[in-house]
């Protein structure tokens, strides 16, 4: 399923954020978005995410026109799987409970046999029943990994994944995603400050000053 | 949702448990009272049923209401026999009741009657007859299932009212025989044992003509140069109408209270239905002006007594809804300081697809479920207490209270204690409600 933007653009308290940034993610393809702290990349994944309205231009994903609102939470709860830094588990829930919440919001129903084939190649099986305070930070990530596969999207979007992780667990987290992407034949978009990621993916856009440069 | 709700109840037991206390503390209290004040309404509306008017010695009325209607308390004193030849005569008066107190068995209370007490509660017989001669006694259904009696049985009945009062004065002189088991009627009757009053007089060793089966005591009657047809159905066979009776009953009056003190053949009390509204009208303040005796009308004593109750309870009913609302704004400053320490999870819960309605409703859910946590626990601790008091208080068993009769009311309360876990609920969830997920991904 192909994401495209065009035109979009935002802008807080007079001070442009994203400027007319243009692109396409084609089905099945891996993109990094890369830019440093402040350049506006996580506006434009909340917005991509439909969780953020821009001021301008329009983001699409299939057929669907994703915006906030309703039918921004109806187009990311169907077709979108996404790990954000620090939003990774719902804290009440055991991982497990996570995953089944997850699949339960997406379409009403379970599909138990993917989320312990997910948790099995994550090498998170063990973790099934813990609490997501009981999770060190790598098994959170992974945790969240597996909460953003089970639901089958077709575009996987991480929000800088590999933040405070060491350059082993860096890759590791790298891998898994383009694995796990491509197993699920999802598009996958990630937004980091990390170039270190750069040749895991297929493209690199890089952000600055709320414009795509290149 | 509901599951995620829990879930979130789960994760803070304390509170939870805290919450759920309050409730259902204040939930027991209104069942409880809710459960006293209709079991009690009810029985006392069945148990007077068909009573218009209650006549005793003089004394306490709602105490000879009391005593003669509910067979909770002492009788006011005794009558002569002659009264109830008296009220018989009178033709505003359709049915007059003979009752005989004074002994019990196993605590339950011997009364000493006639064939229309039986008219009057409308009783049937389960197994076995109706009395017809002396010591033979009626049991009601209460009386047989837990003293274990059965037909044939003979039993000594003890002197006083209550078990264990005079318990040293059992009349083994005289027993009695059970020939008939009752069914259950709902009413005091379940829990007393029937005989004739010229048993009762026997059983007190006090001389009179012994009981030939029918409603009435002819031989008494002619004794006191009465004798008349006993049969009042129709107000032709009397000399008088009952426009104008207040000479005739003046002097029967007058007989009777010149009698009255020599005669050893007593009755506790009479159980008056009139016959028509004269009786209302008239009877009443006759007897209470012109005799020894004194009248008391059920509804009159019944109203009184809830109402001397009625403060009390009200004054209770109060503190339980007080401590309802308590719970309620335990609720309401949980979940709102829950919405403000979970707003990532909610953000989260946005961020995997829940509309912004779910969450509104996931946070009434944990509102709700508290609250009907605390309606359920609270709806059983009332119904137990109930019946451990039922157990423990003989005047509980007395009042024949029910400790697992559901009461519609019951339901409305339950309705109303949810509804104040969602109403706590509510402004919590509107803050929720409009939470922005963007926002709290860029503060994170």
């Amino acid at each position: 399923m192909q994401l495209s933007l065009a035109g979009v653009g935002l802008s807080y308290n007079g001070r442009s954020v994203l400027q007319d940034v243009s692109f396409d993610l084609r089905t099945q393809e891996s993109a990094l978005l890369l830019g440093p702290s402040g350049s506006g990349k996580s506006s434009l994944i909340n917005i991509i995410c439909g969780l953020q309205t821009p001021d301008a231009g329009s983001v699409t994903l299939g057929d669907a026109q994703v915006a906030a609102g309703g039918v921004g939470d109806q187009v990311r709860r169907r077709s979108m799987g996404i790990i954000f830094q620090t939003l990774r588990l719902v804290s009440a829930l055991s991982v497990k409970a996570n995953l089944l919440l997850a699949q339960k919001l997406q379409n009403g129903a379970h599909d138990r046999s993917l989320i312990d084939a997910t948790l099995e190649r994550l090498e998170i099986a063990h973790l099934t029943d813990s609490r997501p305070h009981e999770l060190s930070r790598g098994e959170a990530q992974r945790a969240a990994i597996a909460r953003a596969l089970v639901v089958k999207p077709a575009l996987l979007i991480a929000d800088e994944p590999t933040s405070a992780l060491d350059s082993t667990n860096t890759q590791r987290v790298a891998e898994l995603l383009i694995e796990a992407s491509q197993e699920a034949g999802a598009s996958l978009l990630v937004a980091t400050h990390d170039d270190r990621l750069k040749p895991y993916f297929q493209r690199a856009l890089t952000i600055e000053d709320g414009r795509v440069v290149g | 949702m509901i599951s995620l709700a829990l879930a979130y109840l789960r994760d803070r037991p304390l509170t939870t448990a805290l919450n759920v206390l309050l409730l259902a503390i204040s939930v027991a209290m209104l069942v409880l009272l809710l459960q006293f004040s209709t079991q009690a309404t009810e029985r006392f509306e069945r148990d007077a049923e068909g009573v218009d008017l209650v006549v005793g010695a003089k004394g306490s009325p709602l105490q000879l209401i009391l005593s003669s209607i509910f067979h909770v308390d002492q009788p006011t004193g005794n009558l002569p026999y002659s009264s109830l030849e008296l009220l018989r005569r009178d033709p505003a008066v359709a049915r007059a009741v003979p009752l005989a107190l004074g002994d019990n068995f196993q605590g339950f209370r011997i009364v000493g009657t006639d064939a229309s007490f039986s008219d009057l509660y409308d009783t049937e017989l389960s197994e076995g007859r109706a009395f017809d001669g002396e010591m033979e006694a009626v049991l009601g259904a209460s009386v047989a299932a837990q003293t274990g009696a059965e037909l044939g049985q003979k039993f000594v009945g003890s002197h006083g009212l209550e078990d264990g009062e005079d318990g040293d004065q059992g009349h083994d002189h005289a027993p009695f025989e059970t020939v008939g088991i009752l069914k259950p009627t709902g009413t005091v009757v379940d829990r007393l044992i029937l005989t004739s009053y010229q048993t009762v007089w026997h059983v007190h060793g006090i001389e009179h003509a012994h009981y030939d089966g029918g409603d009435h005591e002819h031989e008494a009657h002619d004794e006191e140069g009465h004798g008349h047809d006993d049969d009042h159905d129709t107000d032709a066979e009397h000399a008088h109408d009952g426009t104008e009776p207040t000479d005739a009953f003046s002097e029967q009056a007058d007989i009777l209270q010149a009698q009255g003190n020599g005669l050893e053949q007593e009755l506790t009390a009479l159980l008056v239905t009139y016959r028509n509204a004269s009786g209302a009208v008239r009877i009443p303040s006759l007897i209470n002006r012109q005799t020894e005796m004194q009248s008391a009308v059920p509804a009159q004593e019944t109203a009184r007594l809830l109402e001397l109750l009625g403060a009390s309870i009200e004054g209770i009913r109060l503190f339980a809804w007080l401590l309802a609302l308590t719970g309620g704004l335990a609720i309401f400053v949980a979940l709102l300081n829950m919405a403000r320490s979970r707003e990532a999870d909610l953000a989260l819960l946005r961020v995997m697809g829940a509309s912004r309605v779910q969450v509104f409703a996931t946070v009434i859910m944990e509102g709700v479920l508290t609250a009907a946590l605390g309606a359920v626990i609270g709806w059983i601790a009332a119904h137990i207490a109930l019946m451990v008091a039922q157990s423990s208080f003989a005047t509980l068993a007395d009042l024949g209270l029910k400790a697992w009769q559901p009461v519609s009311a019951e339901g409305m309360l339950i309705v109303a204690v949810l509804c104040i876990g969602a109403l706590a609920a509510l402004i919590p969830a509107m803050r929720v409600y409009n939470i922005d997920p963007a926002r709290i991904l860029a503060r994170s």
